[in-house]
């Protein structure tokens, strides 16, 4: 037997090892399987907040159900604010603890600041169910909470506080004093001053195309009975004279508020 | 597996060299971001209330420049080295390499631009904008195909463990940044994913678990099949070793991704299954390491004299650290600690530092020799920068563990009356010393790559001059 025959592992491996094809082949199944096996289900089973069909109409949330402490179930409808079953119809009668709802024009524009500025990349937007998460930002995140954030902002690092439950906890004032110059209100942050975004308007042609692409989206877009026609061409007129402060004031204090959580219920399973 | 006529087969080394020197560049580019974004965040006047150099917009530049811009490169031209070398035959297609040469460089023009202008698509790993990612994907594509198509030219008959883990990595990544990079663009600038929450998270880690997994893993493990036996001129430890570890490898990191997503709104079997086989990866990837290392059994004593040695070992030690530190920290209790803290900044970095930049710097001094067919210019600086790699590497990542632990007991920790004992605000305070001490050994480990391109230029000028004298001598 020469040496170029002869046989270093398996029959099996060596046949792959002298074709290219197989090779490629074989490879291409091995790394597939892990991200099919964990990602695809994600679609299809309860508790992921996949709520909205890709006609823009709500769906049973893939028979997702939380039982309040008698053991009936939540209707997903207090979870999730559903126009046709709420007593708010619309976006401005909305009221926190009505249920998830997607952003007014000036958060979603304060979103995009948000993402431009790369907050994301120090400030996480979910709570953990520990003891101290709980006493520190509130009540634990559920999936439903960040169903509308195309580009979800959970984050990975907290170098600053997390951002999942900030909404109403510190004026509009303090807000735009920290913001612009952190250190005049926490000495010790190390954040960079953001006094640039009280310059600049609000883009609100952007913002329009913007709130047009999330009705379009093929996982839970905005349902058109929400972003209305006639809403999303008001847009212009509810950002005009606003700055990218405004905005980015308005999605932080949009932030965790929209469900009322009731304690002892499990929201996860 | 080098075919013994290699002498008659001339080579296309002219990309590879361009793709080396660029390494070299983008290794000191990379690194000295690193040391501005992190001298930020200990001094945050260093802002100087300049949009496009605050934190937010820099530290994907950074991430980018050495993800892409130093690791891209090296694992290119190492790439079209080793399946040269190893298939003993010449790329597939030169001028495509030369496109993917320029492609690549154009991706990193376009986020040098880009990034500091503030568009990011938010995800992290993957900020660049919507056509951005179109090029890498074309670029990569392409890159991909001439890689494989040189495979199936090679006139070896066995395709080389090395080839292996490149054609994994050309695999994953392709796969990855497609699903990933799936957005709606609102316009030029901006575009949104077409996933949202739970779905998305997974989909961003499955993105960002594998970049790690297979670019800056399966890649450097093809460099190192490559250049540890190249340089010990032994054969590798054990074959066996290195099937086991390919398809284990390729087969189980996929799934590493969830162990991001503990203890978030993502349904828990996924963050526990994502756990379980994290642990179950210590078993390979320390095989693995042991295959490097042992490589070298019976000649220990280079270490002594080779200092080049010297990098490609201690980057399997780093290797087998960090894949231990890893799965450590994917266990949920563990990770219920070390999540959103500094630990992971530390663990990336004993991962970047020690193994991706160490393995590289070995690979490019072995290769830069033999592309220019020369000595280096210094082999003294070799050392030289050995030490103060090794030394950065290791202020760092001390620095960052400390702070990471530190950061997770201070959150959780309760006083007497049951109440948190720290304000958020006095934990920013805490790290200060060691956000000092982290942009100390990150500024040492820039020095160490200053020291590399130095010598690698002085070498390349120095062997262009004697090529120089001996043309002018042949001539007269």
């Amino acid at each position: 037997m020469s040496d170029h025959d002869k046989l270093y592992s398996t029959k099996l491996q060596d046949r792959i090892e002298r074709s290219t094809i197989m090779m490629f082949v074989y490879t291409a199944i091995a790394v597939a399987i892990g991200g099919i096996v964990e990602i695809v289900p994600l679609f299809y089973l309860p508790n992921t907040g996949m709520g909205v069909d890709r006609n823009g109409q709500f769906t049973d949330f893939n028979n997702t159900s939380h039982k309040d402490l008698q053991g009936n179930a939540i209707p997903m409808d207090k979870i999730v604010w559903n126009p046709a079953k709420s007593a708010h119809k619309t976006m401005d009668e909305w009221q926190p603890g009505d249920g998830v709802r997607p952003y007014k024009p000036l958060e979603l524009a304060g979103r995009y600041v948000f993402i431009r500025e790369g907050c994301f990349l120090c400030h996480s937007q979910m709570i953990r169910p520990f003891r101290d998460e709980k006493d520190r930002y509130g009540h634990y995140s559920i999936a439903e909470e960040s169903m509308y954030d195309h580009t979800y902002q959970w984050g990975s690092k907290r170098t600053g506080p997390d951002l999942a439950r900030v909404g109403a906890k510190y004026s509009d004032e303090w807000h735009r004093k920290h913001l612009k110059y952190p250190r005049d209100v926490v000495p010790e942050s190390v954040m960079p001053n953001f006094f640039f975004l009280d310059k600049q308007p609000i883009d609100a042609v952007k913002l329009e195309k913007t709130m047009v692409v999330m009705t379009k989206m093929p996982f839970n877009p905005v349902p058109k009975s929400i972003y209305t026609d006639a809403y999303i061409a008001n847009a212009k007129a509810e950002v005009a004279g606003k700055t990218e402060m405004d905005g980015v004031i308005a999605f932080l204090q949009s932030l965790g508020n929209h469900v009322k959580f009731e304690e002892g219920v499990n929201y996860r399973d | 597996m080098e075919a013994t006529n290699a002498t008659a087969v001339k080579y296309d080394m002219d990309v590879v060299r361009w793709f080396t020197i660029a390494s070299a560049v983008f290794a000191v580019a990379g690194t000295l971001m690193g040391v501005y974004v992190a001298s930020e965040l200990a001094w945050p006047f260093l802002n100087f209330d300049i949009p496009e150099i605050t934190f937010g917009r820099l530290r994907p530049l950074h991430t980018n420049t050495v993800i892409f811009a130093f690791g891209g490169n090296v694992l290119m031209a190492t790439g079209y080295y080793i399946v040269q070398r190893t298939g003993a035959t010449k790329l597939w297609s030169n001028s495509l390499a030369w496109f993917t040469f320029w492609g690549w460089q154009a991706i990193i023009v376009s986020a040098v631009i880009t990034l500091p202008l503030g568009l990011s698509q938010g995800k992290e790993y993957a900020e660049l904008p919507w056509w951005s990612d179109i090029m890498i994907a074309v670029v990569w594509v392409l890159y991909g195909l001439n890689y494989i198509m040189t495979v199936g030219i090679r006139k070896t008959s066995h395709i080389y463990v090395s080839n292996w883990f490149t054609m994994g990595m050309i695999v994953m990544i392709t796969y990855i940044h497609v699903v990933n990079s799936l957005a709606i663009p609102v316009d030029w600038a901006t575009s949104y994913s077409i996933f949202s929450g739970v779905q998305d998270a997974m989909v961003q880690w499955w993105w960002g678990h594998n970049a790690v997994g297979f670019y800056l893993t399966g890649g450097f493990l093809g460099i190192m099949y490559y250049f540890i036996p190249k340089q010990a001129q032994r054969p590798v430890f054990s074959y066996r070793l290195s099937v086991l570890h390919f398809w284990t490898l390729t087969f189980g990191y996929v799934w590493l991704g969830a162990h991001h997503l503990q203890y978030t709104a993502l349904p828990d079997w996924t963050g526990s299954l994502g756990a379980g086989i994290s642990l179950a990866m210590i078993i390979p990837s320390w095989g693995g390491a042991m295959n490097g290392m042992m490589t070298l059994s019976g000649a220990w004593d280079k270490l002594r004299t080779d200092y080049i040695m010297r990098f490609l070992v201690t980057a399997m030690a780093f290797y087998a650290m960090s894949t231990f530190d890893g799965p450590v920290m994917a266990i949920k209790t563990v990770n219920a600690l070390s999540h959103y803290t500094d630990w992971t900044v530390g663990h990336v970095h004993a991962g970047a530092l020690g193994w991706m930049a160490m393995i590289s710097f070995g690979a490019m001094y072995h290769m830069v020799k033999k592309l220019w067919n020369t000595e280096m210019y210094s082999d003294k600086l070799v050392n030289v920068h050995f030490w103060v790699a090794l030394i950065g590497a290791t202020t760092y990542i001390v620095a960052m563990w400390v702070s990471g632990i530190m950061q997770g007991l201070m959150w959780r920790d309760y006083d007497e009356y049951g109440t948190l004992t720290y304000t958020f605000v006095e934990s920013v305070q805490a790290m200060h010393p060691y956000y000092v001490m982290r942009m100390i050994g990150g500024l040492i480990f820039n020095l160490g790559t200053w020291i590399c391109l130095y010598n690698i230029v002085m070498t390349v000028r120095q062997a262009s001059a004697k090529r120089g004298v001996i043309a002018a001598t042949a001539k007269a």
